[in-house]
This record gives structure tokens, sequence and C-alpha cells, in this order.
């Protein structure tokens, strides 16, 4: 009916490319699996990418057909035939079904094969140290990491050395929580009473942003932590200053990180001055393994 | 002593959102309570603007015996819509004052404290789902389907004026809700254990039971009486595989409801024998498992899905064969690709928890099985696309959004099999990705599809056209309002941000928010030319008149009767021998009306009161319930088996139209359309329009 | 329409069932997808117990406290009512008049009001030994689907009563005939139901 009728897809389009340069662009600012920075991440990157170029062949079609359709046959402008009783065409039918289906097989190969290489309770393939192990139980609104080898623990922190894999056992303490830490790869839930595995490695030293992605209450946009992949002596002076200078783990900091409050309201709780790191100079796995219960998701 | 809980339960002071301004410390905390006193503000006064006009008017007595008694499923379908629209406009609101939040949050603070963005995002999607979403669909099914298969009404009418009360008895509830305080914190899907009473022991969650129990049994009820319809009550003739498209979503759409809606009824119930009664069925403690309600929630929530889509394929099909002047390419596929759809939608639940820590090979499979439905989604969108081969494509209105929604839907199918990726839905699950994701394929998918089909069968409801100006500047407004407000959350997820998050001090996160709130604000406009389009529509009534009542040159059978339609639909139950049937006849230059002495008296169903009642009793007892006030809830509880029992016995339940009002109403409309002069394609957005078309191959012929 | 078109298998042997013919078409066939609705609400509840069965959390288990000689009276009792109403529906079928019916449908009554008695019986006794539904995850989910067919049953009762009441004041009606289809239906599926019940929650308990 309108001119403007015809102008369409154009904005369309341009917001669309816009949009993917952005977000490549700002990427590296906020913390971004696109910005890889481990093994897990940069297969998921590599997994996306190779999907997108796959969809192309079903997607392309549908954006290059749709305005050329809409000029062709445009009432009062058309310039192809006209059958309004035409139907059915084999050669269609065999392409609209097919190729689809044909994309789905491979992609459906693909993910069968990358979900089990990328299974977050297998050690990460590329590792070649064995993993440290950390122990993850969420609380709200803070999760609270054990180093039962160490013989340390830390709040809003996990430290490991970047020439090892962690593998992280995780279990909550109160309502259901995920934890992802977007730049080294997948996130899990954590839940009480269960106990679920996240392997993850870093490609070398480097802070990551990491938290809580299940909302869990008012503190869920405070439940952040900075996972920090060290050199692998900077990891040892780390666990050396947790245990020496480390608080107990007694009843009152167990009481504290059981109340309902940010890793902020902890510190003040345990006496604590801000901007700095709760660190403990045990480890309670005792209290992992209360917590966890005997159940296990996933075997 | 028991305690009765009279006469307030657990009702205090504190309900009343102004409390939040008189205990408010700091900023947030008083803007927030100034934000919540506001909406409740407009929610009352609304409320009691209606009370007013409709007294003022005198409309009491015409709004019960004609429309909330009525059993004619065309006014349900209405009522549906109407009812609707007044829940997306606050679904609307909650969603612009969210996109503000993410803008003036980013350092912290804003203008709603975080568990007031909770009660946002849960009410939002809670209402658009359940209030909004379903109710449009229900309510155009209920007002095309039986005339698109030559009924005169649905199987069981009264029980379709039970489920649309039930229905609104849940969209009471939320309203009531915003004024006395508060609403779930825990999202639309409401998982335990947060929902439990363990964490949230206030009338939130339990808000959020009854309103949603209250409409999965209304929609249950809403499915099993549109599949017997569809089943029992075709013309003759009228063979499965000749019912127009659209009927075939309804038909799919409606065992969906029947098959998925129990499981949800079953999740909500377990929740509130938890909640209510200490059970430990998802509790944290106590030998609970809060697995199996993500595992219920899902075996509904994704079924749940195409209930919500199928019906806008219905709409799309229609819109792509009227509008290119053809008839629909690919019939057969299309129906099995929807019944595919259909099947298919029950082997996917999983995927809504890949993160929950199964093996790889369950969530393998199902990612695959996610990955399949593509296939049959893919054959609708180039079937669609055949449609308009060889065709005559007129870009209106509802064509309009049809072309926008073949390009978006396309990008959120795309996203979707992003998101089918177990490994990719690792990073993105619980970020604003997926919630792009859905957005993306329920709004240019379903709701366009809804606005379309509203655009194009309000002139057969009411007799004239809507303004087309202002559609089509709603339609752009909604495109360009839905890809602003909804590609910056793309980006958004792929940059780690989670959803649900109401303040951050992730800086490179802010120019997206500021974007997406651009976009919320062309959208809040797009539902804004909508109302002006109704408003202009209704003034313009004369000019915009189509009383012939086939304002598109239609191809089923409604387009063949008078706009609006006689209560009774059809003179006579026609006889099909097509698909298309009403092109067919209008090719041939026949009408809908039996031979001369071929008309017989009609009977049709009287109103009833059982609706109404028992939305009544329904809403009482969700409040009673939420509020702990035993005292009422144990005679409202008594009160619902005495009415049901009481209709039992309703015997004079039907009344007879007799065959010479039948004969002269049709006589009537027939000279009418013989004196109007028939108009070409050319003419379709003009005065000259009154709804009677010259079939377009006709036209391409002279 | 013609009589000749839909004659519904419930209802055609008697005297003129005609006019009752046309709307059991519809409200029958009706009520069979409301039931296989119905039946999705009891499978999902059955398929919850399945998943809690072992979260006795550390209280009664099965053998403290299922019995299974009033289990096997209850079994019986419930088919011996399904028996009952079928004869009833039978007599609507081929009887001119209700007298049968009636009887059978009281018979039917009393034999699941029996049941009923027999479940409640039960479940006190349950709870006596601690096997009440806040103990655990078990028996919360044992709570939530017994009790439930226990409540459907009963709802039956209920609808006999209102079928016998709708009887005295307007007679053998179309209502009241198809109304008596109807509960013919939701009987014997709840005798189905009690049977998942008898197998799933009770011997799969036990085993």
């Amino acid at each position: 009916m309108r001119a403007a009728a015809l102008r369409w897809p154009l904005p369309f389009e341009t917001s669309m490319a816009c949009a993917a340069c952005l977000a490549s662009a700002q990427a590296a600012q906020a913390d971004s699996f696109l910005d890889a920075a481990g093994p897990v991440a940069a297969a998921q990157v590599s997994h996306l990418r190779l999907i997108l170029i796959l969809m192309a062949i079903v997607v392309v079609p549908v954006f290059a057909a749709t305005p050329w359709l809409v000029r062709r046959y445009r009432y009062g402008r058309a310039r192809g035939d006209y059958r309004p009783e035409w139907k059915f065409s084999l050669l269609f039918e065999v392409l609209a079904w097919g190729v689809p289906f044909l994309v789905v097989i491979v992609l459906g190969t693909i993910l069968w094969e990358r979900t089990h290489q990328l299974d977050p309770y297998l050690p990460v393939a590329e590792a070649k140290a064995p993993p440290v192990v950390i122990d993850v139980i969420g609380y709200d609104w803070k999760w609270l990491f054990i180093y039962p080898e160490q013989g340390v623990a830390s709040v809003g922190e996990m430290a490991f050395p970047a020439d090892r894999p962690v593998k992280l056992n995780l279990t909550s303490d109160t309502v259901m929580q995920s934890l992802l830490i977007p730049r080294l790869g997948s996130q899990i839930y954590a839940m009480k009473g269960m106990r679920t595995q996240l392997n993850l490695a870093a490609d070398g030293p480097g802070r990551f942003e990491g938290r809580n992605t299940q909302y869990n209450g008012k503190g869920f946009s405070a439940q952040s932590f900075t996972a920090v992949a060290m050199r692998p002596g900077d990891f040892e002076s780390w666990v050396a200053q947790a245990r020496a200078q480390g608080l107990p783990f007694d009843e009152k900091a167990r009481a504290a990180l059981e109340h309902k409050g940010t890793k902020l309201d902890l510190r003040h709780a345990l006496g604590m001055p801000d901007g700095t790191v709760v660190h403990f100079a045990a480890a309670p796995t005792a209290l992992f393994d209360k917590i966890a219960g005997m159940k296990e998701t996933g075997e | 002593m028991t305690d009765w809980g009279f006469p307030f339960g657990r009702l205090t002071l504190d309900a009343i959102p102004l409390s939040d301004i008189v205990t408010a410390h700091g900023r947030t905390e008083l803007l927030s309570g100034i934000t919540g006193s506001a909406a409740a503000g407009a929610a009352v006064l609304g409320a009691l603007v209606a009370l007013v006009i409709v007294t003022w008017k005198g409309w009491w007595k015409p709004l019960w015996s004609d429309w909330l008694t009525s059993v004619d499923h065309k006014k349900i379908g209405i009522m549906y819509i109407v009812f609707s629209f007044v829940m997306l406009a606050r679904a609307l609101a909650e969603a612009f004052v969210m996109r503000m939040q993410q803008v003036v949050g980013h350092d912290g603070g804003g203008i709603v404290m975080p568990e007031h963005f909770a009660q946002l995002f849960s009410t939002h999607g809670t209402i658009m789902i359940f209030f909004m979403a379903m109710p449009f669909l229900t309510g155009m099914i209920n007002y095309v389907m039986p005339l698109q298969i030559g009924a005169r009404d649905v199987a069981f009418p009264v029980l379709n004026s039970v489920s649309l009360m039930l229905t609104v008895a849940g969209g009471i509830i939320l309203m009531v809700s915003l004024v006395l305080e508060p609403f779930s914190t825990g999202g639309w899907s409401g998982y335990p254990p947060y929902t439990e009473a363990a964490f949230n022991p206030g009338a939130g969650p339990d808000y959020w039971i009854w309103a949603v129990t209250l409409s999965s049994l209304g929609t249950t009820f809403t499915g099993i009486n549109f599949a017997v319809t569809i089943y029992k009550k075709r013309c003759p003739g009228m063979t499965l595989m000749r019912m127009p498209l659209f009927t075939w979503t309804a038909l799919c759409t409606s065992i969906l409801m029947i098959f998925a809606m129990p499981p949800l009824t079953i999740a909500t119930a377990l929740l509130a024998l938890d909640r209510y009664l200490d059970f430990h069925l998802f509790t944290n403690g106590g030998g609970g498992n809060m697995m199996n309600y993500a595992n219920l929630f899902w075996l509904f929530g994704h079924p749940e899905v195409y209930i919500l889509i199928l019906p806008a394929f219905g709409v799309w099909s229609e819109v792509f064969s009227t509008f290119s002047g053809k008839t629909l390419y690919g019939y057969t596929a299309l129906v099995i690709a929807t019944m595919a759809i259909a099947v298919l939608s029950f082997t996917v639940w999983v995927h809504h928890f890949f993160t929950m820590g199964q093996s790889a090979n369950l969530n393998a499979a199902f990612g695959i099985a996610t990955m399949l439905i593509g296939v049959p989604t893919g054959v609708k969108i180039y079937d669609w696309m055949l449609t308009m081969y060889r065709g005559r494509v007129r870009i209106s209105v509802p064509m309009l959004y049809a072309l926008a929604f073949l390009f978006l839907f396309t990008i959120g199918g795309l996203s979707g099999i992003l998101l089918a990726n177990p490994t990719i839905d690792y990073q993105t699950h619980n970020t604003l990705f997926l919630v792009a994701h859905f957005h993306n394929m329920l709004i240019p998918g379903l709701l366009f599809g809804m606005i379309a089909g509203y655009t194009m069968w309000f002139p057969k409801a009411f007799g004239f056209r809507l303004d087309e100006k202002w559609g089509y500047r709603a339609a752009w407004c909604w495109i360009f309002g839905f890809m602003g407000a909804f590609f910056p959350l793309y980006a958004l997820g792929l940059m780690g941000m989670p959803r649900r998050m109401a303040d951050y001090f992730t800086g490179a996160w802010l120019p997206w928010t500021v974007v997406a709130l651009a976009g919320a604000g062309l959208i809040v406009l797009a539902f804004t030319f909508l109302l002006v389009q109704l408003r202009v529509s209704v003034r313009d009534r004369a000019r915009l008149a189509v009383p012939v009542g086939d304002p598109w040159d239609g191809r089923s059978l409604e387009w063949g009767l008078p706009a609006p339609p006689p209560e009774w639909n059809f003179p006579a139950l026609p006889r099909v021998e097509g698909r298309d049937a009403f092109a067919t006849l209008k090719m041939t230059g026949e009408d809908l009306g039996p031979p001369d002495d071929g008309y017989e008296d009609i009977r049709m169903p009287k109103n009833a009161v059982l609706g109404p009642v028992i939305g009544a009793l329904g809403t009482g007892l969700a409040f009673a319930l939420t509020w702990y006030l035993w005292w009422l809830a144990l005679p409202l509880a008594a009160l619902v088996p005495v009415v049901l029992i009481a209709q039992g016995f309703r015997r004079d339940t039907e009344k007879v139209i007799p065959a010479h009002e039948v004969r002269e109403t049709w006589r009537a409309f027939r000279a009418l359309a013989a004196r109007t002069p028939r108009v070409s394609r050319r003419a379709e957005y003009t005065r000259d329009n009154r709804g009677h078309a010259i079939p377009m191959p006709q036209e391409a012929a002279e | 329409m013609s009589a000749t078109q839909t004659r519904h298998p419930g209802l055609n042997l008697g005297s003129n069932h005609q006019s009752a013919d046309d709307r059991a078409e519809t409200e029958v066939f009706g009520f069979w997808v409301f039931m296989m609705s119905d039946a999705i609400l009891f499978g999902l509840l059955m398929a919850t117990y399945v998943v809690m069965r072992p979260n006795t959390n550390g209280g009664p288990g099965p053998h403290d406290l299922f019995e299974l000689k009033s289990i096997f009276i209850e079994t019986m009792l419930l088919l011996a009512s399904s028996v009952a109403i079928g004869f009833s529906h039978l007599a609507l079928k081929h009887e001119d008049r209700p007298t049968k019916m009636v009887i059978w449908l009281v018979v039917a009554m009393a034999l699941a009001l029996a049941f009923v008695g027999f479940e409640i019986h039960d479940f006190l006794k349950m709870a006596g030994k601690g096997g009440v539904p806040q103990a655990s995850g078990f028996l919360s989910a044992f709570f939530a689907l017994v009790p439930l067919h226990g409540l459907h049953v009963s709802a039956a009762c209920l609808w006999g009563l209102a079928i016998l009441g709708q009887l005295a004041r307007y007679g053998l009606d179309d209502g009241v005939k198809v109304s008596m289809v109807r509960l013919a239906v939701l009987w014997h599926f709840l005798d189905l139901v009690w049977i998942g019940i008898f197998s799933l929650v009770y011997i799969g308990g036990l085993a």
C-alpha cells in the first residue's frame, strides 16, 4: 500500500550488522566467553561459529528470497505470473524438508560429539597437569571456595595455578544457584543435598569475573567473585598467606556465612576491612560433604 | 484453638505499597515505594473509573446479560481479547520500568529495589504468558474456529464461559497483588526451593500459585472444549483435511493444552502442599527433590511454547494466503509440520536445564530432539514464502507483520538452534541471550501473529475495518521497537549479563541497556498507537464499515457471513466440497444461504451464570488462601461442588430461534450484498470497500 | 441430526434414546477427553512417587506402613463397585424403568464409600506409626497421590447422589441418561487408576 513498505529490510539489516560489530568490539571490556581465556570457552566459541556458518544454509534463502518474492509478485506491479491454484511442487517440497533435515543431521552429529567433549564432568581434555580440586558451597549471596589439598578456603576469590586445570565440586547451602565464569567456560547448577561438578582451565594467568546466574533473592546482583589464574609460585604464596593470616573457620565464621548477606556483609560480620578478601586458614571439607549429602547427580 | 484467620488473616498494613514510602531509607527505596504506589494507584483508579463509567451509562444490565453471562463463542472470544489487552498494558509498563532500571541501575541503586524488580519480572512473565498470550490466542480461536468449521457454537458453551472466568479470576488475583503486596519474586517459572516457605514465607509465591492454577484449570477446559468442537461439530463435508490451517493449529494447540496443562497443575499443587501443609516434595531437606519440579514444570513449559506459537502459525497461514490472493502452498506439508511440532514439543523439556548436571548422553539426546523441531518449523517458513510465489502480494497491515515475522522469527530460530546445543547453553543459560531468544520467538512469532489476526478478523467481529494509517504506524513501531529492545539483549547475553539483574557495575553493558530502553519506548508507543487506532476506527466506523463481511477477499467460511455475524452464525449448516470453501463459493457466485425451503428453527444455548459464579468463587478462594483467611476459604470451597450440582439440575438451557427470523435476517443480508458494489483489491483500503470482494482470480482475468 | 447417523453405544438399546443420543455423542466424548487429561495428572503423580520412593528421610518406609490385607479388601470393594456400576449402566441401556439402574447405582456407591472408609482407616493407622506426609519426601508423594484418588471416588459418589436427585426431580430424561453414562466412564477410570496405585505404590513399594 505505502511506498514506505518497501524500505523495510534495510534498517533491519543495518542494525543487525551494527549489533554484531559492537558485540565483538565491546566484548573485551565485559567478561564475555567470546573473548575466551581457556580451552572450554575457546571450544564453545568455535562451536558457535560453526553453527552460525551451517545455519546460513537455511537462513540465507529466507533473507534473500523474501524481498525478491515481494518485489516480483507485488500486487499492482507484479512481473511474475499469477497462478492462484498453484499449491505444490515436488522439488520445493523435497528441498524444504530435505535441506533443513540434512543441516540438522550435520549439526546433530557435531552436537553429540561436542556435548561429550565438553561434558563439564570430564577433566579438561587439553590439560596436562592434574587438576586442583576446589569444593564450592553457594550461600546467600556469596560463594565459599574450599581447597581440601591446600587446607585453606576463601570467599569472593577463586585462586588457582594457571598451569593446572580446576575441578570444582559444587553444592549449595541454600536455594539453587548456578556458577559461571564466562571467559573460562561452562556453568552448572549448585543444589543442596547434591554434588555437581565443573571442570575448567585457563590459558594463562589472568583475572576473570565469575558469578551466580540463577536468581536467588535481593543480594543476587552482588554474588560475584574473581577467578584468579596465578603463576605457580604466586599460587603457592597465596596459599601460604591464607594459611598464615586467614581467619579460623569457627562457629562464628560459619554463622556469618549462613547469614543472608553479600560478601561485603560477611566482611563486616567478621571484622575485616573493606576491599580485602576473606581467607580461612582451614578447609571445612566435612561441611561440604554434609551439605552435599550422599546424592550425586548424573553418573 | 484453631486460628480461623478472622478477619484479616496475615494481611497487615505493610501489604499496602504506600507503607514502602513511609518506611523508606534512602533514595532508591523511596523511588521504589513511589513506583509501586503509583502502579497500585493506577490499578485502583482504573477499576474505579471503569465502575463509574459502567454505572453512569447504565451498562450494568447489558454488561451482565449480553456479555458476562453470554455463552456465545464470539462474545467470549471478544472478552478474552479485551482481557488480554488490559493485561498487556500492565505487563508492558512493567517491562518499561525494568528496562529503565537496567539503565539507571548500572552503578547500583536506580528506581526500584532488587526485590521490587524481582516482583516486576515475575509478574511480567506470568502475565505475558498466562494472562496476555493465552487469552489472546484462546479468544482468537474462540471467535474464528467455530466459524471456520461451519459450527454454531463450541461443543460446551457453558464450559467455555467457565474457562474464561477462571482465567479472568487469575488475572484479578494478579491485579490485587499490585495493591496488596507482595507478589512472588521467583520468576514466571517459580522454581523451588526458592519459592518454598523456608525461603519465601510471605504471600508472594501463594499469589503466583493460585493465579497460575486458576489459569491452568481454565486452559485445560478450553483445550478439551476446542478439541471436541473440532472433532464433533464440523459441518457436513468439512473433513479434517479440508479444514483451514488456523483450525488445524487450533486443534493441535488444544491437544497440547489437554496434555501439557496437567503437569503445571501438578507442579503448582505440589508446591502448594509444601507451602501450606509442610510436605517435602521440593524442599531442601526432608527428602524433597527440587529437580522433580524442574521436570514437571518444563514438561508443561515446553509444550506451552508451542501452545502459544501454533495458533499464530495458523494466523500466518491465513494471512499469507489471503493477502497473496492465492491458495496456500503445501497444505498437507503444513498440517504434517504442525502435528510434528506438537508431538516433538513433548520430547525436549530437558533443554531448559542442561546445566543441572545430567549425563552428556541425556543432554545430547534432548539437544538433538530440540534441533529437530527446527525442521518442521523451517518447512513452514518456506511454505509461506512459496505461498507468495506466483501470487499477488498486498502489503496490508497483517502482511507487514507477516513479512517482519519471516525475518525476525528466522533470527529467533537461529538463536534457538544455538541454545539447543548444550555446549553453547552452558554459556548462555540464565543470561539475557536466552531472554532475547524467547522474546524473539514470542513477539514476532506470537504477538505479531495475534495482532495480525486481530487486524484481519476485527472487521468480521464488529463490521468495520481498523484504520490502516494507524495500523501501519503501530506495526512499524512494533517491528523497530522489538529490534531495538531485544537485539541488544543478544549482545548483553553474549557479554555475560545474567537475566533478572537489578543493578550492576559493568560499564560495557550500559550502552546496550540504553538502546534496549529506547526500543522498549518504541514498543510502548506501538501499543499506544493500537489504542489510538481503535479509538479512531470506532469514531470513523461509517467510513470503515464493511457490512457485507468480506473485506479481504477471504477464503474460509467465516468471510461468507455478515459482519458482525448473527448469533447463530450460519442460516443453515453449510455443505463443504473442498478446501478454501468460501473462495470456491464466491467464484461460482453463490452464498451460504440454504434453498428457500431450507430454513429451520435453530436451537441456541441460553445464557448461564455458572461462569461468572465460578470466576467469583475462584477469585475469592485464591485471595483467601493467599492471605490465610480460612474462615472465608472454607465456605467458598464448599460452595464449588454445590454450584456444580446446581448446574446439573438446570434443564431449560436452550432457546429456539424461529426459522422465519433466520430467513428474514439472511435475506436482508443478501439484499444488502446485492446492492453493494463489489470492489477490487486496489480499493481494499478505501471507503469503497464495503466488504464485497471481487475474487482475485476474477480480477486478474479482467 | 438423524437417528441413524449417531447412535451412541452407551444408550442405543433401550426405549427411545434418540435425543439423548445427540447429546451423548459430544458430551461423553468430551468426558473421555477430560479423563485423558486426568490420567496425565495421575500418571505424573505416580512418576513423582517413583522418584520419591527412596527418600524416606530416616522415617518409616513402605514395609513399616503398608498392610496388604486391607489393601486387598479395598481393591475388592472398588472392583465390586465397578461391577455394580456396570450393571447400573446396563439397566439404563436395556430397561424402560429406572428401578434397577437406581438399585445398582446405590450398591456401587455404598461399596465405593466402604472403600473410602477403609482407606481413611488405613491412613489413620499409618499416621499412628509416624507415617504422616510431613515425615519424608516418600510420604509426601504417597499422600499427594493416593488420597487424590480417594477424593475422586468420593466426588463420584456425590455425583451419583446428584444424579439420583435429578432422577427424582425430572425422571429418566436426557440429562440423567447422559450423566449416568459419564459417571460410569469416571467409575471405570478410577478403577484403572487404582490398579495403577495398587501395583505401583503398594506392590511396588513392598517389592
